[in-house]
């Protein structure tokens, strides 16, 4: 497989039953879509646009009452190591996690346990996977710290003792300590200041570039996913309404959505009005017939309200799910202006 | 409030069974209400005979038909038992709440208070009360007394959680849209410290009446009203396991422990129901 | 010219440690600004986490009372304010938080808050008068009583509670809004609905904004004027286009460097200046002053 990730028709819902009142929340509802080697993915989406529950199955992190009732989601990590994690037993996981499949959360603090040692809490985390201890195993920690410009004193503090910069390179240091081919990011710099943001960022691109490894990105901030990704997913209502190459998807859009996506940010130097989406996403326990973006979108027709829009190609490594794409113009900027 | 009744006893088999037993020990006590026979009058009738069709549940050494004895008994003690419980959440809330949001010399006073109410032994107390008092002791004095030192710890329990609300943003909000304290306590973080409440209710009402029991069984409460302690005094007073009176013991002590188990049940099931974390799960939240 | 609200040498020191090795924070120090009651303004206040703009604002709101120097609305000290002053400072300056999500209780229903500033706030006593004043304000933001009574928290999006919790700060008519971090926590596609409703409450409301933010592309595109801060200083103020397309602080760069464009899409330009970093991080223990320039900025020089 030359793809380190294969999903295929991914449907994973949220089946709850409490004193009879019975709800199916489709977070992820038949998902295709395949990441290279090398390569850095972005997800963008909103708050409950399921992309979290979609990270969730990839992280093979699958609990009730989130279950996968379709589909899989294959990785290849390279020497005959395949899992589909959908339906894979609990050993076949735990062989992968942290030595060929990690991954960086939001919100550092609730990684790194508070009452443990730095430390030790990479003892806990990478030592087995690595399958080293003692001098060894800690050489090799020095070192990875060392990529992260972080002084080997670090070991011997608490998480509190550090930064939030700080601490959120040490979690970044934790996920790539084993080297994994696959990491997934989820919102890492969400919280964090300017500064140290693109610290983190410069920070994760370079490791990515040095190990090889691929990088799904999540998180709801286009201007992130401008300078670090290389193609760029975006989820709505739990399907996948548009994949591209990072600059077309920016410049040349063909949703609506990402259209008001990318018109949407701010720039400075730049004091033209910019248009805001109006309502809000649909639930995900009953989504709008048809396309589920036509309740917001400026070009519906009577045709969305009632067909499914197939993720179509419609260029090179560009596909999306709209039945209006040759329709969709940029909305703000330069390009608006050449366009209209 | 009736949709959350049925769906409770339709769901969760422990309120369900819970609520049949606890059903059943009121009910027999209300039945009290309908009695024909005054329970402080003895040698009525044909005394010790076992539970037969005229006498459900036998007659003891005293002349008394056991059956009416032991309604009297259950309606005492149950209502005793829901007085301590009432007085003392109403005490434990008012002090914790006030003790967690407003913080400052309010909060000192009143854990210093609480505090000096955790070390005082209460049995001494409740002893030297039956002492001063002998017959004139009736049971709602002895409940007032109960509930005085039946709040101190869950008082402490719901300022902590009370501390915890002090903080969040919504009662900043509440704060700046001009909600007074007395609202903010009662409408804001009241619903947040109820499971405590109802849990630490049922418990403090197993408390209260074991504790009654054993003052009695002692012979430190007025021997004249009938409740489950007097009950199991008088049945010590005439050796009743070794005269062979069996059912004078064992049958309140059977129906005790069904009032407990289902008090038990209820209280469990319908702490995970008011719990927020579950009402926000069922509201999809 | 009268004066909103003056922020004189404003400083704040929190004492923390025992009383053998006592240590002091400077959370803020010697602020100075005014905010003028003729005009309408947007004042922005920028700084990232640990730069005081949070303890300054609460000191605003009063919520907590500064170290030293005064904060004078309507000309009015603060610190002396009596119970009914109180009352009216507070319906004169209204606060929006950061989180929307826990800035109402979850298991009550959103249009409590509202209701219960109508009646505390313009002293409404019927139903009726209080859902006017209600809906009034819902409409404002972009939003309906109809679309908010009845509903909890958890079924509006991030976007539509932090409307909710500005309408809420609307209703007793107030002349200055103090918004920290308003949009931060909210979906970035869903931030400018918010931020445009700033500039609108501006543009048709006549309502004043303190807006506190670390996000520079919004400051950019809303502020008239902005004051920068580094570690409880101020560094850099003045007309917000005119800093912040050319700014003169070293920090001020800094800040104006990390932010993500997304001019050159695709391209992934992750690089900082390591020596801006560093000149950035030596001024921030340096005291120096403020020194005014010609364009209507001023900024701090050591």
């Amino acid at each position: 497989m030359a793809n380190v990730l294969e999903v295929r028709n991914l449907k994973a819902y949220y089946l709850m039953n409490y004193f009879g009142v019975q709800r199916e929340v489709r977070a992820v509802d038949d998902i295709t879509m395949s990441i290279g080697r090398n390569e850095v993915y972005g997800i963008a989406g909103e708050s409950s646009s399921g992309k979290t529950s979609f990270i969730k199955v990839l992280a093979a992190a699958i609990r009730p009452p989130l279950r996968v009732v379709g589909g899989s989601a294959t990785y290849d990590f390279g020497g005959g190591i395949e899992v589909d994690v959908t339906a894979a037993r609990d050993e076949d996981i735990e062989a992968i996690r942290w030595r060929h499949l990690s991954y960086i959360m939001q919100g550092s603090m609730s990684v790194l346990n508070p009452l443990r040692r730095v430390g030790k809490i990479f003892e806990d985390f990478a030592s087995r996977p690595l399958g080293l201890s003692g001098p060894a195993f800690r050489q090799v920690v020095v070192d990875h710290l060392g990529r992260l410009k972080l002084p080997p004193s670090v070991l011997n503090a608490y998480p509190h003792e550090l930064s939030g910069g700080m601490r959120q390179r040490v979690t970044i240091g934790l996920a790539t300590v084993c080297k994994p081919q696959f990491i997934i990011a989820d919102e890492p710099t969400t919280a964090l200041d300017v500064v140290v943001q693109k610290d983190v960022l410069s920070l994760i691109k370079s490791l990515q570039v040095e190990m090889g490894s691929s990088i799904v990105f999540v998180t709801h901030d286009m201007s992130v996913h401008a300078n670090i990704a290389d193609r760029i997913g975006i989820i709505y209502a739990g399907r996948l309404v548009e994949e591209g190459p990072t600059r077309q998807m920016f410049t040349a859009p063909r949703h609506p959505y990402t259209a008001h996506l990318v018109a949407s940010l701010p720039r400075i130097g730049d004091m033209a009005r910019r248009p805001a989406l109006e309502g809000r996403p649909p639930s995900l326990a009953a989504p709008p017939q048809g396309c589920r973006f036509h309740p917001r979108c400026p070009l519906a027709v009577e045709k969305c309200k009632t067909e499914v829009p197939p993720l179509a190609t419609i260029g090179p490594g560009h596909r999306t799910a709209c039945w209006r794409a040759d329709d969709v113009r940029p909305l703000v900027g330069a390009e608006a202006a050449v366009h209209a | 409030m009736f949709s959350v009744f049925r769906d409770l006893v339709r769901y969760n088999l422990e309120f369900a069974i819970g609520l049949v037993l606890l059903f059943a020990v009121v009910i027999f006590s209300c039945l009290s209400f309908f009695s024909p026979v005054d329970p402080s009058m003895v040698y009525r009738v044909v005394p010790d005979q076992p539970p037969n069709l005229d006498y459900w549940f036998g007659t003891n050494s005293r002349g008394q038909d056991m059956f009416w004895q032991l309604s009297f008994a259950f309606r005492n003690s149950l209502t005793f038992g829901v007085t301590v419980a009432i007085l003392s959440r109403i005490i434990s809330i008012v002090v914790g709440l006030a003790a967690g949001y407003l913080g400052g010399w309010v909060d000192r006073v009143l854990m210093f208070v609480n505090d000096i109410f955790v070390a005082i032994p209460i049995f001494p107390i409740l002893i030297l009360f039956y002492l001063v008092m002998k017959t004139g002791s009736n049971s709602f004095v002895l409940a007032i007394l109960m509930a005085c030192f039946g709040w101190p710890f869950d008082a402490r329990l719901i300022r902590s959680v009370a501390l915890g609300l002090r903080y969040r943003e919504f009662t900043r909000q509440a704060v700046f849209a001009g909600m007074s304290p007395l609202r903010i306590m009662w409408e804001e973080h009241l619903p947040y410290v109820m499971p405590i409440i109802f849990s630490t209710a049922m418990a403090n009402m197993i408390w209260a009446i074991g504790l009654e029991v054993t003052l009695a069984v002692l012979g430190f409460t007025n021997l004249n009203i009938p409740t489950i302690g007097t009950t199991l005094y008088w049945a010590n007073n005439h050796s009743a396991l070794v005269v062979g009176t069996w059912w004078w013991i064992v049958i309140p002590v059977a129906i005790v422990v069904i009032m407990f188990l289902g008090l038990f049940l209820l209280a469990v099931s319908l702490n995970e129901y008011i719990d927020p974390r579950s009402r926000l799960r069922r509201m999809g939240a | 010219m009268s004066m909103l609200l003056e922020v004189r040498d404003v400083s704040k020191v929190f004492h923390t440690g025992g009383l053998l090795a006592p240590q002091a924070v400077h959370a803020v120090s010697h602020v100075d600004f005014a905010i003028s009651a003729d005009k309408p303004e947007i004042f922005t206040i920028i700084g990232e986490s640990g730069s005081g703009k949070t303890t300054l604002a609460r000191m605003i709101l009063g919520l907590e009372q500064p170290s030293s120097g005064t904060i004078a609305f309507d000309g009015k000290s603060l610190a002396q304010a009596s119970g009914g002053e109180r009352l009216k400072f507070m319906a004169a300056v209204q606060p929006v938080f950061q989180n929307p999500f826990e800035a109402f209780n979850p298991l009550k229903k959103v249009d409590r808050y509202l209701e219960s500033t109508a009646r505390r706030f313009l002293g409404l006593k019927h139903k009726a008068a209080m859902a006017t004043a209600m809906d009034e304000a819902l409409q404002k933001v972009g939003l309906s009583l109809a679309e908010v009574q009845g509903r909890f928290s958890h079924e509006l999006s991030g976007g539509q509670l932090q409307r909710v919790a500005i309408a809420r700060a609307l209703i007793p008519n107030p002349r200055l809004l103090i918004a920290d971090e308003p949009v931060s926590m909210v979906d970035a596609s869903l931030r400018m609905a918010i931020v445009n409703l700033l500039r609108s409450l501006r543009d048709d409301f006549g309502v004043s904004v303190i807006y506190i933010t670390h996000d520079l592309a919004t400051a950019y595109y809303i502020s008239d004027r902005l004051i920068i801060m580094q570690k409880g200083k101020v560094v850099e103020t003045g007309p917000a286009r005119v800093v912040l397309d050319a700014p003169e602080h070293a920090y001020s760069r800094l800040l104006r460097s990390a932010v993500l464009d997304t001019a050159d899409a695709g391209d992934g330009n992750l690089r900082t200046d390591p020596e801006l970093a560093a000149l950035a991080a030596r001024v921030a223990s340096q005291t120096g002053r403020l020194e005014a320039r010609a364009d209507g900025r001023s900024v701090r020089v050591y």
